[in-house]
């Protein structure tokens, strides 16, 4: 079965998001008065698995291995059967 | 003696690194390509700065997973030192074999400018040749520099005097005007727990000669080149 992850990479609270603060005061140039603007990264994996927990299994390791850094980073993980 | 200077797709302060080795400490030192796995024979390792895989994932994410870095920790746990200058600090700390993170500047900006680093401790291979609480010039030149780490490891750097360098103002005053990238505690360098690993944002190898406006980066490299003739 193929399956596609849709895995989002955000920084921890207390973590400092320059990105996310920098466009947050542009906005405020351009007029509009935002609360917060927070930044995350998104991958999308496809893979082939036995079953979508298999996948996820996988997906998970992945974030844990490379795409993420656990120290600094929380994930989400999206998966859906592609056809 | 021979020390190994690694690079990866995009490291670019190799030749830096080598021509101080050479010309300027004195020592035999060889550029080894991350596809070369095999460190036999080396007595220690330079992973040098740059851009290695572009800062693809996160700055060092890419290069801390090639199989040359299992080689670069089994020299580490024979008492090698292995050094990790800007970009090196990076893979070091994504490699997990030294402690926290080096994230986004506080604010956002590629940093290219003299800072001064106060030397924190001489019980390392890196530092022996410095004074304790001696202030030193090096340049910065990092996007991602600044030193994150959780609390409970912050402490656990401190307390076994980890911590090698710190950014500081001219009076060695580890101020926040003096801090170039918003690092924890002016955090400039980390050793591990056993000393022979160093990771540190500022370029040694670009302040080991006088004309370039500093010598004191020399020191890292004389230290490290005396450690390897004393112990191996």
């Amino acid at each position: 079965m193929q399956y596609q992850a849709t895995v989002t990479i955000e920084q921890k609270a207390g973590m400092l998001d320059p990105e996310g603060t920098t466009a947050k005061r542009a906005l405020g140039h351009l007029g509009y008065a935002v609360e917060s603007v927070k930044t995350a990264k998104l991958y999308e994996i496809v893979l082939e698995a036995e079953s979508a927990e298999v996948a996820e299994q996988k997906v998970d390791e992945m974030c844990q291995k490379l795409i993420a850094n656990p120290l600094i980073h929380n994930y989400t993980i999206q998966l859906r059967e592609l056809n | 003696m021979k020390i190994a200077i690694i690079q990866f797709g995009g490291t670019n302060c190799d030749m830096d690194v080598q021509h101080v080795l050479k010309d300027v400490v004195g020592v035999d030192a060889e550029t080894v390509w991350y596809k070369d796995e095999n460190l036999a024979g080396f007595d220690g390792v330079v992973v040098p700065g740059g851009f290695s895989y572009g800062d693809y994932l996160r700055a060092g994410a890419i290069a801390a997973r090639t199989p040359i870095m299992d080689s670069v920790k089994k020299i580490a746990a024979e008492g090698k030192p292995v050094l990790g200058i800007c970009n090196g600090f990076q893979v070091l700390t994504e490699a997990r074999v030294l402690e926290g993170a080096l994230t986004t500047n506080e604010y956002p900006k590629f940093r290219c400018h003299w800072t001064n680093i106060r030397v924190e401790t001489t019980d390392t291979p890196f530092t022996s040749k410095f004074r304790k609480g001696e202030v030193i010039r090096m340049p910065i030149a990092h996007m991602e520099g600044k030193f994150f780490a959780e609390e409970p490891t912050l402490a656990e750097l401190d307390e076994n005097e980890q911590v090698v360098f710190r950014y500081v103002d001219e009076k060695g005053r580890a101020t926040d005007e003096a801090n170039p990238n918003g690092s924890l505690e002016n955090i400039a360098g980390i050793v591990n727990t056993s000393r022979n690993i160093l990771g540190l944002m500022p370029h040694p190898e670009r302040a080991s000669e006088s004309i370039l406006g500093s010598a004191d980066g020399r020191k890292v490299f004389e230290s490290m080149a005396d450690y390897i003739t004393e112990n191996f």
